[in-house]
Order: C-alpha cells, then structure tokens, then sequence
C-alpha cells in the first residue's frame, strides 16, 4: 500500500536475482482500499500469498483465520530471527501466542517540539516525567499569547489518551479481551492527566478537522509541540522554512516517572494458510527482512526499519530526528489484539470528547465508555465461550 | 398618476437591490472556490482573508493532474455518467412507453406496485445490494456504480407521464399497417417524447455525476473512485491545502455546471412541468 | 384511463411486446432495489457482522434484538434528533427562502428573469460534496470569509464547524443554500397558475400587498406547498453527505444523521444486522411522513 507498494518491485528484483526459478508479481492497493479489499479477497477465495498488513490488522484477519502461523518457519529462520525484532512491535503480531505475521516497518509515536520555544522556558531537552513536561508546559504558555498552545492534541484522536492510559499501566481491555478496563483505576490515572492538558489550557479543545494546517500553526509559534509519527519528519522539513530548520527537534514519550511507552504501530508481512507457495512466499519474507534490504527500503520510503541490525546503519544513525523513535521503539506496546479494537478506539476518543469539553464527568465518561465496549464485544464473548464448549465437547 | 409611477419605480429598485444581493450570495462561495483555486500555496489561508489572488497560478490544477491523477477521476466520472444516462434513458423510455400505450393484463396493478417503490429510501437497499454485488463480484468495479442506476422508478413514471399523450389512433393506423411494436416506439414514439427524453438525460447525468454515498461504498481503490469520491478522500489527506481542494472542487463542479448552463431550458421545464401536476 | 382498453381485445402481439419492453426495467429494479430492500428487514433481525463475513456460521438469528439494542443506544437518538433538528429547522427555512425568491422573480416589475433564475438555481447542480469542501474553508473560524463578514459587523467570530451548537446550523445554512433554488423554480410555476383576474379583483377591493398574500396567494398554492414540504423533508431526512465531509458527524456527535450512523455501522465496523436496523427505522419515518403528506392532500381537496 502507499508509497510501499510503488517502491517494492525495487527490492523484488534483488530476491528475483537470488532465486532465479520464482517470480513474484506485486499488487499495490492504497491504503484506504487495502482493509477491505483484502477482506473481500479472502471471502472471495482470491488471496494473496503474502500481504503487507497494517500491524493492527493482524489480529483481525487471525480470528478470520486467514494467515498461517509463523512461530516455526521463524525459529528456523536465520535472516529473520525474533530476537533482532523489537519486542514490542513483534508482539503485535502475536494472537493467542501464535506469530501471524512478520514486522516490516515500523511505526510509533514521539513529540515533534519547537526546541528554540522550549529553551526559552528554561529546558534544553524534553522532559522525561509527566510532571516536568507539565511544569515546562506551563513555562511556555505563560510566554505565549491569547490563542497559542504549547501543546495541540486534536480532541478527535484516540491515541494520545490511548498512550497515556498504557504509561498508566491500564491494559485497556481485560478477560482476555473480553470487558473494558477503562473504568479500572490505571487507566482512570492517564485520562486525568489527559482531561487536565486541555482543562489547563494547555492544548487546545480542537478537533482534527478544525485544525486546517498544522505547520502554519508550528511556524508560527501557535503551538509548540506536537505528537506524531515517522513520516512527519519528512513533511517538517519540506514545509517549514529554512529559518526554523534548526529550531525543531523530536523527542520521546514523557511517562509518569521516567521515559514513558507509545503505541507499537507499522506494518507486517503475512502469509496467507490458502497460498499454495508458502516455501517460496517465506522466502521472499526473509529476503525482505534482511537488515540490508530493510535499510534500502528506508532510503527508498522513509519508513523505519523493523530490525535492530538496520538500525546501526549511519544513514539512519545519524538522522538525528530518527533517533527519538529509535529510543521510543524500545518501549512500544501494542493495542489489544482484537478485531474490534477500531470501533473500541473511536468510541474512546467520542466519549473522551465528551469529558475533554466538559460535558460529562471523567468518571461518568468512563463508564459510559466500558458500557459501549462491553456491548461491542459482546459477540466476541459469544464466540469464545462457544470454542470453549466445543473444547470441552473434543475433549470428554 | 405620478406617485403611483414613482411607487412602482420604487417598488422596482427595492426588488432588484434584493434580487441582486440575493444573486452575491447565491454566487459567493463559487465565486471564492474559483478564486481560491488560482491562488499560490496558503495565500487562502490568512488573516485578513483574500477575496481575489494576488497573483493567478495554475500550479494546483497541474498538480491535480500530474501528482494527484484525478484525471482519471475525471474520466471514471465521465464514462459511468454517459453509460448510466444513455442506457437508463433506452431502459426507461421502453417500459414507460409500455406502461402508457401497450395494453396488458394487469398493466395498472403492475404500475401502481412499481410506485410504491417511490417511498422506498434508497438508503434502505445499500447494505444488501452491497452483499449482492459482492457475490457477483462487482465491488470495485465501474459496473457495481452503474448496474444499479440502469433503472429508476422515477425515469419510466416521468417518461409514462409524458408519453400517455401520444394519441392512441396514431399509434393503431401503424399497427394497422403492420409495423411492429418495436418499430413503432423507435420511429413514432420516440420523436414525440424528446423533450421529456432530454429533460431525464439531463436529470440523470446531472444525479449520476454528483451521486456520492452509493460510489463511496462500492468503490474501494481510488483509480476506479469518480470524482467526488475522490475529492472527498482527497480532503482527508489534503486539509490544508486549501488552494489545491478548491481546484479540485472546480474541477468536479464544472462539467455539471456547464450541461447545466448550455441545456437549462430542458432542465428547468422538466422541474416546472413535473410540479404542475401537483 | 378510457374504458376502451377493457372493451378492446387485446392482441397478443401487443402482449408480448410489452413483457419486452418491460423485462430490462423490471428486472433491474426487482434485483437490484426492491429485493435489497426486502432482505434487508431479513438482515435486521440477524446479528450479521463480520465473523460472519469470514464464516457465514457465526451468524445468529435474533429477533428484534438489534431494534431493542438500538433504543437503548444514545447515539441513535442523538442521531434522529439531530435528523430531526435538521429537516424540521432546515426545511421550512429552504421553503421559506425559495418562497421569497419565487415571489421576487415573479413580479411583473422585474425584467432579466431569465438571468436571476439560473443564478438561483445554479447552487442546486453543483456537487454537493465540492461545495461542502468549500463551505468548509468558509466556515474556518480565523481564516474563513464567514467570520470575517462577522467582524466588519462587529459580531466576534463563531466557531462553526467546532462548536457542537452550531455545527448543525452551519450545515443548515448550507443546505438551504444549496437546495433554495428547486423549490423556488416549483412556487414560480405554482404562482403563475395562480390566475391574474384573483388579484385585480382584490386589488380593486382595495386590499393591499399583505393582504393579497394571504389570502389569494397562499391558499392557491397550499397544494403546492405540502408537496414541496414532503419532498424537502424526505430529502433531508436522508442527510449524509455534508457530515460526512465536514464534520465527520461532530462535533461531538452533533452532526450524525442516521443514515451517517447506519453507514459508519454497517460500512465501517461490518456490524451489517445493526446497520440494516438503522435503515429501516429511517425507512418507517419517511414511511410516516409520505402517508402524511397523502392525508394532507386529500385533506385539502376536501
């Protein structure tokens, strides 16, 4: 999908060079298209061998039963070895303790900031803990004007309450993903400290769409810090003027005592259990996963190598707005892996609004929200306790 | 005699002062789309606004072509816009003739079946026709847009409607002649009932083009999506490219607006001619 | 219809060439739209999603479950209330507009008719999605031409599309905009069927403008503003495409329409049972509202 899809057929003429007797035949999708399109394929009996999955469609297209498990080929393997993956981005593919599928690129979220608007609050770095990124935001705010923020996390995201929830502690769905556990203390403790950015006056009560254009608003000190992903990296330095080129910076997560997690995001390479290929298909997987071939892919897209080895590479080493991810990756954590996490997630960021606006209280809010998800879920528990009857049925 | 001429030349001034500020506002966010489009990069967006560009560039409407491809769009738009008007125009005008004139057993139970379909929101059939097209292997397809569209109760109630005043002898001397049923509608009805015919294809191009929801649902790459479709995708990604997004909007704008202006007459008669009734 | 055609032998020639002409039209709408609409009341009371795409075995049947889960949903009401709120604000404001610019076109002061009435008209061809893009530039709360007009009055600038009070009238406003000029062409022809020898005489009777109006011209077009009434109101009851590209149903879920929430519920999240209840609950309100409508009429008849 995306840019990947164009610039792959560049890596598979190398794997086609190494294994002279296959041919590999790719099919770009965009993105938006690529969720149900594959769903359709599958349905329609017409999959690919491999397809590059967002990592959090993993789980989904698992419980369709539609990936073949890949714990086996992957202790074998020496050119895709678990132990060189980041744990966290490798745990997303993991359902049910079976690995669906090998990470590709990744994808986390750091702190893009206006290193120059954080000096002149006194700090010369990010700050590490929720409470000194506080105090430096209230710093900056006091230097700023009526309409600037030091922080803008649109009010229509899911993520920012989402991170803050896991440095929390919450493991936001619990039962085995069964129940909600937004009600539960840890993530009650992130979403306090969510609701108070925007209740301090800290970020603005803006949501995605009023927000027309982001640069503008970090060109002209209108906001100061801003949470994103990889690829802007590239848009901040093709849309911002030259003069401010070194007065930006990255830098990762703050948590409640110390550097704090963010979401294990990115894409994977996953094999489908109807493919006819397999041998060859996990083949090309590890020719892909090669740290070589990882870090050609990087020069090529931009996105951020899965493998540690890649990592070690000047070109990414001493990209210095790269090096916040690569600490990031070291703590990511994945969203939970089922296929209902995107309605779960939107449902949190409407019911945050709501809190976020003042509208409802955080506690009514919460409850309201595990009510929501409980009723999402509720066939997921019908399934389940239908396999364990089965289960048991197998087993007398 | 004088302050009655005056009252009336009062009276006149009043009404077009209203009707030309009524005219401003019905015509300024075009107006503005317009404009915007031909602005360089973030010039739409400052404080004061800008009504009209400093300096007029093309650069986003190459853009829309070169980097964006909604020349495709274009061209899908197009292509499933002339097939749905000019099918739908054969299909409807047969069995709105044969509704009017041919006369068979339970024609009148069979029509007022049909227009109960009236009340029906289209809404209602997307989720199942969606399953139905994805069994037959139509979804992504230009064919999942236009099968459905190929038909419309409203096309054969109005060609119906317009065709029942064809008189009946006319129609009987050629039968009598030997001509067949065919025949008769292609060489004597069809003439008869061109301006209604014109009126629909106008309508039908016109719904056709700017149809949104059902092309939204079917179409899931964006080589196959038409443009508006793809306008609104692309406002997703695009939001602050402002400039660009008035471009595209222009773009989709401007086909309808131009049948529209060239072929009013038949439009517009249609609408008048369809609510006389009551 | 004339009774010559049940006292004329049917020829069967005629006969067959009538299931002719009627076989492709029929058979597309069969399939293609009534046999949707009927299994979609199958697929309401079924809890299709997509475990059930995967494997049609996952699927249950469950009554009105998805109907009662639906009452109890507050995002369903909000959804028909803010349906509601549109079409019963949005639409007598539609009326009301195209009522006025009809009643300026036609007085028999105003030359270049021609001219204004396709300038009124031209919103109604446009594409409703590039307009609502447009709109959505106009409405921005510091660089949109809206609360710059604001301004120059004095008034401070509204927060349009991002404060959920007024997010539903911003679509508003631009639905009326948009939609004004079909009915105001509808009132023209209304108005002019309405015959001249009516206002003389109340001219000559000394009534004035006002007068006239109401008791002349209103009543003569009464038939004609229950059926524009209905149709407006049916049409905005179907409202999807402006949330959808404004506001994405917010702020704050003040813009979801219902067939906004039946979309994002059946096309989003494959929860296809539930969403094919939506659609049917939106199918009984304009149930309801055209049987009102036919009551009306026969009312007025009468």
């Amino acid at each position: 999908m995306g840019r990947e899809g164009e610039v792959v057929s560049q890596l598979i003429a190398g794997f086609e060079k190494e294994h002279p007797g296959i041919k590999v035949e790719v099919q770009q999708i965009p993105w938006s298209a690529a969720h149900e399109k594959l769903l359709t394929a599958y349905v329609g009996d017409a999959t690919p061998d491999i397809a590059m999955l967002g990592n959090t469609w993993v789980p989904e297209f698992a419980a369709i039963d539609a990936l073949e498990p890949l714990d086996a080929l992957a202790a074998k393997s020496v050119n895709a070895p678990r132990a060189d993956f980041f744990p966290g981005i490798w745990n997303t593919n993991v359902v049910d303790g079976v690995t669906y599928g090998i990470p590709w690129y990744v994808d986390t979220q750091v702190i893009f900031y206006r290193s120059d608007l954080l000096a002149a609050a006194g700090y010369k770095q990010m700050p590490t803990t929720w409470a000194d990124w506080r105090a430096a935001m209230l710093k900056i705010k006091s230097k700023m004007s009526a309409r600037q923020y030091p922080l803008l996390i649109p009010t229509t995201e899911w993520r920012p309450p989402v991170i803050l929830g896991l440095q929390a502690g919450s493991p936001l769905l619990k039962d085995n993903g069964q129940y909600g556990a937004f009600h539960d203390p840890p993530f009650r403790k992130g979403f306090d400290f969510y609701v108070s950015l925007y209740h301090d006056g800290l970020a603005p009560t803006l949501s995605a769409s009023e927000i027309s254009n982001i640069y503008q608003e970090f060109e002209h000190g209108n906001i100061a810090m801003y949470i994103s992903g990889p690829w802007q990296i590239g848009e901040f330095t093709n849309r911002l003027p030259k003069s401010l080129q070194d007065k930006w910076m990255t830098a990762s997560l703050p948590g409640i005592d110390g550097p704090g997690a963010a979401l294990a995001g990115g894409a994977s390479l996953s094999l489908f259990r109807r493919s006819t290929h397999k041998a060859e298909a996990w083949q090309l997987m590890e020719y892909l996963s090669r740290p070589e071939v990882q870090l050609k892919f990087y020069t090529l897209t931009g996105d951020l190598p899965a493998r540690r080895e890649s990592w070690k590479d000047t070109a990414l080493a001493n990209n210095r707005y790269a090096r916040a991810f690569r600490d990031q990756l070291d703590r990511v954590v994945p969203t939970p892996q089922v296929p209902e996490w995107e309605q779960i997630a939107t449902k949190v960021f409407e019911h945050g609004e709501e809190a976020v606006r003042g509208r409802k209280t955080v506690d009514r809010t919460l409850m309201e929200l595990d009510n929501d998800v409980n009723g999402i879920l509720e066939k997921r528990r019908f399934l389940l306790s239908q396999k364990k009857t089965a289960a048991k049925v197998a087993t007398r | 005699m004088d302050s009655a001429r005056q009252r009336q030349r009062i009276e006149q001034v009043l009404l077009y002062t209203l009707l030309i500020i009524g005219a401003c506002l019905a015509m300024l966010p075009m107006v503005w789309m317009v404009s915007a489009s031909l602005m360089p990069s973030g010039q739409a967006s400052t404080y004061p606004p800008h009504f009209f560009p400093t300096t007029v560039t093309f650069a986003h409407y190459t853009d829309l072509f070169t980097r964006l491809d909604l020349g495709r769009n274009l061209l899908n738009s197009a292509f499933v816009s002339f097939v749905v008007t000019f099918a739908s125009l054969f299909i409807n005008s047969l069995a709105g003739y044969a509704f009017a004139k041919l006369r068979f057993r339970g024609r009148d139970r069979l029509f007022r079946a049909l227009s109960t379909g009236l009340v029906l929101p289209v809404q209602v059939a997307m989720l199942p026709l969606f399953l139905l097209l994805k069994n037959l292997g139509l979804i992504n397809t230009y064919w999942g847009v236009i099968i459905p569209g190929l038909s419309s109760i409203f096309g054969i109630f109005l060609v119906r409607q317009y065709a029942l005043a064809i008189p009946d002898e006319m129609l009987d001397a050629a039968r009598v002649d030997g001509a067949s049923e065919f025949r008769i509608f292609w060489s004597i009805v069809v003439p008869g009932i061109m301006p209604i015919l014109a009126t629909l294809s106008i309508w039908t191009f016109l719904a056709t083009w700017n149809d949104f929801m059902w092309p939204l649902i079917v179409l899931s790459d964006s080589s196959h999506y038409t443009l508006p479709v793809a306008l609104a995708n692309l406002s997703g990604e695009h939001v602050q490219d402002t400039e660009l997004m008035m471009a595209g909007s222009v773009l989709t704008v401007i086909p309808v607006m131009l049948v529209f202006l060239f072929l009013q007459r038949y439009y517009i008669q249609g609408v008048m001619a369809g609510s006389v009734k009551g | 219809m004339t009774m010559r055609s049940s006292s004329l032998r049917i020829p069967a020639e005629a006969n067959t060439a009538a299931w002719f002409f009627l076989a492709p039209a029929l058979l597309l709408i069969g399939v293609f739209f009534f046999l949707p609409v009927a299994a979609s009341l199958l697929l309401s009371v079924t809890d299709f999603d997509i475990y059930g795409i995967a494997n049609a075995g996952n699927t249950r049947f469950v009554g009105l479950q998805n109907y009662v889960k639906l009452l109890h949903t507050p995002d369903f009401w909000k959804a028909l209330k803010n349906t509601f709120y549109f079409a019963f604000v949005g639409g007598p404001l539609t009326i009301a507009v195209s009522l006025c610019a009809a009643l300026l076109l036609n007085s028999k002061l105003v030359r270049f008719k021609g001219f204004f009435r396709t300038i009124y008209f031209t919103p109604f061809v446009t594409t409703l999605v590039a307009v609502a893009i447009v709109w959505r530039y106009l409405y921005h709360t510091r660089y949109g031409l809206f609360n710059y007009g604001l301004s120059k009055l004095g008034i401070a600038p509204i927060d349009w599309l991002g404060d959920p009070h007024w997010a539903m009238p911003a679509i508003i406003l631009m639905a009326v905009w948009k939609s004004f000029g079909y009915n105001m062409l509808i009132f023209i022809a209304g108005l002019q069927s309405v015959p001249e020898e009516l206002y003389d005489a109340a001219e000559i009777d000394g009534a004035g403008a006002f007068r006239r109006f109401f008791s002349i011209t209103l009543p003569m077009l009464a038939p004609t503003l229950v059926f524009i009434s209905v149709i407006t109101m049916i049409g905005y009851f179907q409202l999807f495409a402006e949330p959808y590209v404004m506001t994405q149903g917010g702020p704050l879920r003040s813009t979801t329409s219902v067939v906004l929430l039946m979309y994002e519920e059946g096309f989003r999240w494959w929860r296809m049972g539930y969403a094919a209840a939506i659609a049917f609950v939106l199918f009984i309100v304009i149930l309801i509202a055209t049987l009102l409508q036919f009551r009306l009429q026969k009312g007025e008849r009468a």
